[in-house]
């Protein structure tokens, strides 16, 4: 028996087209991931199971959104702006840039249609754990393709915005994102989730990127989501030979969300940077799956991963670093620390490092602490008061995951974004 | 300036201070000496204010008012200095950042108006250059990867930033070799003001070749156990700590 949620949302399946069709099928016959499956094991779907959304937003055309919501400083346009899970072409700007050509996907169902990945035939968890892909597959009705030409190195980065605006009901929406970067092709974007007004949606979200031999993307994703909604999110990306792929990462926002990156290093010499940190607080849930694989020679991987959670938040961190066999050379790096500001918050990390190669070097830790006490009063016995104190030892411990982010005014931004969500309160002493 | 009472102090259930009485005038420079174990570090870092230091029996007033009832930022903005015996590295922040969010947390307790970059810098060179500390300390996290001299400079440099009215430095002296003693000793001499006090917790009487005592206490056992004047450093060195325990023993006696 399908939960609700997939019955709300699946309503009208047969009027789906084909390979539609047969993911909508496949996910009404195998479900949600749920306890047993590990990979979801600290995220449970139950409640989430058994919640009603209105499938996409009749009037997500007319929305009113305020532009201050998702601006960014360093950041113009190109631009494209999905609110609701619909792409808004009057908050948008797609300025023209020498090789790149984006295609906003809602008037281009075969191209959605083109894109479905998940596989119908998949059984247990292999099909439970695609569930979300099959939601996107049987449902996106929007999107974006960016192209960069090969050769092509655009210079303003591109700002990809998802909001999510306050509606009548609460909806449910699917966008589906591919990035494709020719060969030696160089492109920086900002993925950004945004609240645009109060609301308890749930955000679907499956990003591809897929970069050819050289190529370069620099990738910051911001997730900054409304405090009720729920977000799921699945990147992935293929490096091919000399491929660079650096990726910067701030989680902060959303009720629930679920964000599971893939990261293939398919071609010889293919580097991956990861820099990343959530901070949550009250009772979100965040819950980072990072899963990088060596296929090839000479690849490199490089993580560092910060968790806050104060309050009764729950963060989840899973690192996980295969080395192929014949992936002679690769040096595989992943550091993640965690601070818990309070004796109710949680975070689970699990490093995982599997490898099947000879010539590897392979590094990988993770803890989960407190606030240093007697860095505390280290910076106190100076003259800062104990909230002050706490907040430069917090923003310190992030920082690490915002080295290097690009332009500077960004990297300032997302301090401070930062810095106002922990700690939360005083605490009574 | 500072008055302390026949304090008490309890660390993790153990009994560290018994009854240690001592007074310091504006002007003066304190020494305390004694042998590991016999409370020195206790005594800075109950006046400091950090937690876990239970004080269960004693007072302690700084310019008439209760220090134990005043958090450790509000015992610094009344004019409390502690340098660190082991100065605490805290990655990711930086030194210039961290001194002046600290000097104008003070100055803002103390109702007196913030410090621009503009004014803070002009500060920080005229301090800098007491201390030969290179520039480059300031652009770097606090403490981190300093070596130990550079550690304990850079204690005194918030010293002589901060402008504290009551220096206390907790073995300041231990891991430094003679020229960075030299330099940090420098550093206290240009502080020496009738309107500051300063306490000097160490070990060895060599600090108090470059810093001159007005008075020596000898702490012991959790108690100051003798007093005198800058030849008691000298006795105490030629004679050693045991010296102290004999006459004890003997005035027990």
């Amino acid at each position: 028996m399908a939960a609700a949620l997939l019955e709300s949302l699946l309503t009208r399946r047969d009027a789906l087209p084909p390979p539609r069709a047969a993911a909508a099928a496949a996910l009404l016959r195998d479900g949600l991931p749920g306890a047993r499956d590990e990979a979801w094991k600290y995220t449970s779907l139950r409640a989430l199971e058994q919640r009603r959304y209105a499938a996409g937003d009749a009037g997500a055309a007319t929305r009113a959104v305020d532009p201050a919501a998702f601006a960014l400083p360093g950041i113009g346009a190109p631009r494209l702006v999905f609110v609701n899970g619909a792409f808004r072409a009057d908050l948008s700007d797609l300025a023209e840039a020498p090789g790149l050509a984006l295609t906003p996907l809602g008037t281009r169902p075969d191209l959605l249609a083109a894109l479905a990945r998940s596989d119908a035939a998949a059984t247990g968890a292999a099909a439970r754990g695609q569930a979300f892909l099959r939601l996107a597959d049987a449902l996106a009705a929007d999107g974006a393709l960016l192209r960069v030409a090969a050769g092509a190195r655009v210079e303003s980065p591109v700002h990809l915005v998802f909001l999510g605006a306050a509606a009548d009901a609460d909806l449910a929406w699917q966008l589906r994102l591919r990035v494709e970067l020719g060969e030696g092709a160089a492109l920086r974007l900002v993925e950004h989730h945004v609240a645009g007004g109060e609301n308890a949606h749930l955000g679907n979200v499956v990003a591809e990127h897929v970069l050819a031999p050289g190529a370069r993307l620099d990738l910051v994703q911001i997730q900054d989501a409304a405090p009720s909604s729920t977000l799921i999110r699945s990147s992935s990306a293929r490096l091919e030979r000399e491929a660079r792929l650096s990726a910067h990462a701030v989680e902060v926002g959303a009720q629930t969300q679920r964000h599971d990156l893939r990261v293939e290093l398919a071609g010889a010499g293919a580097r991956f940077v990861s820099r990343g940190v959530f901070a949550l607080r009250g009772r979100q849930h965040a819950d980072t799956h990072l899963d990088v694989r060596h296929d090839a020679r000479d690849t490199a991987s490089d993580v560092v991963w910060r968790g806050v959670a104060d309050q009764r938040a729950r963060g989840v961190f899973h690192g996980a670093i295969t080395v192929a066999k014949g992936a002679d050379g690769a040096d595989a790096q992943l550091g993640n620390k965690n601070l818990l500001l309070s004796p109710q918050a949680e975070i689970d990390t699990q490093p995982v490092l599997e490898i099947h190669a000879d010539e590897v070097k392979a590094a990988h830790g993770a803890t989960v602490g407190q606030l240093d006490e007697l860095a505390l009063f280290y910076l106190r016995s100076r003259g800062l008061p104990r909230e002050a104190a706490r907040r430069v030892l917090v923003s310190a411990f992030c920082g690490a995951a915002l080295a290097g982010l690009q332009p500077a005014a960004l990297r300032e931004r997302l301090d401070a974004l930062l810095a106002a969500r922990l700690p939360s309160e005083a605490v009574p002493t | 300036m500072l008055k302390i009472d026949n304090l008490h102090v309890r660390v993790a259930g153990k009994d560290i201070l018994k009854g240690l009485s001592l007074e310091a005038k504006a002007g003066e420079v304190h020494a305390i000496m004694g042998p590991n174990g016999a409370g020195k570090s206790t005594l800075g870092n109950v006046l400091a204010g950090r937690e876990g230091y239970e004080v269960v029996q004693g007072a302690i007033t700084f310019d008439g008012r209760d220090l134990l009832a005043l958090e450790p930022e509000e015992r610094a903005a009344a004019g409390v200095f502690l340098a660190f015996q082991y100065p605490v590295e805290i990655p990711g922040v930086n030194n210039t950042y961290f001194l002046r969010a600290a000097l104008n947390a003070q100055r803002k307790q103390r109702g007196e108006p913030e410090l621009d970059s503009m004014q803070f810098l002009k500060k920080v060179r005229e301090k800098l250059a007491v201390l030969h500390l290179k520039d480059e300390l300031l652009h770097r996290a606090v403490n981190e990867g300093f070596s130990g001299g550079e550690k304990k400079r850079n204690e005194i440099f918030q010293m002589a930033l901060l402008e504290p009215r009551l220096a206390i430095l907790d073995e300041t002296d231990s891991g430094l070799d003679i020229d960075a003693l030299k330099m940090v000793a420098d550093g206290v001499n240009a502080m020496r003001d009738p309107a500051r006090a300063f306490l000097v917790i160490t070990h060895y009487q060599r600090l108090l070749d470059y810093i001159v005592p007005d008075v020596v206490h000898v702490l012991a056992d959790g108690r100051i156990v003798e007093s005198g004047d800058k030849s008691l450093a000298h006795r105490l060195e030629e004679h050693g700590y045991a010296w102290i325990a004999g006459r004890k023993l003997a005035g027990a006696a």
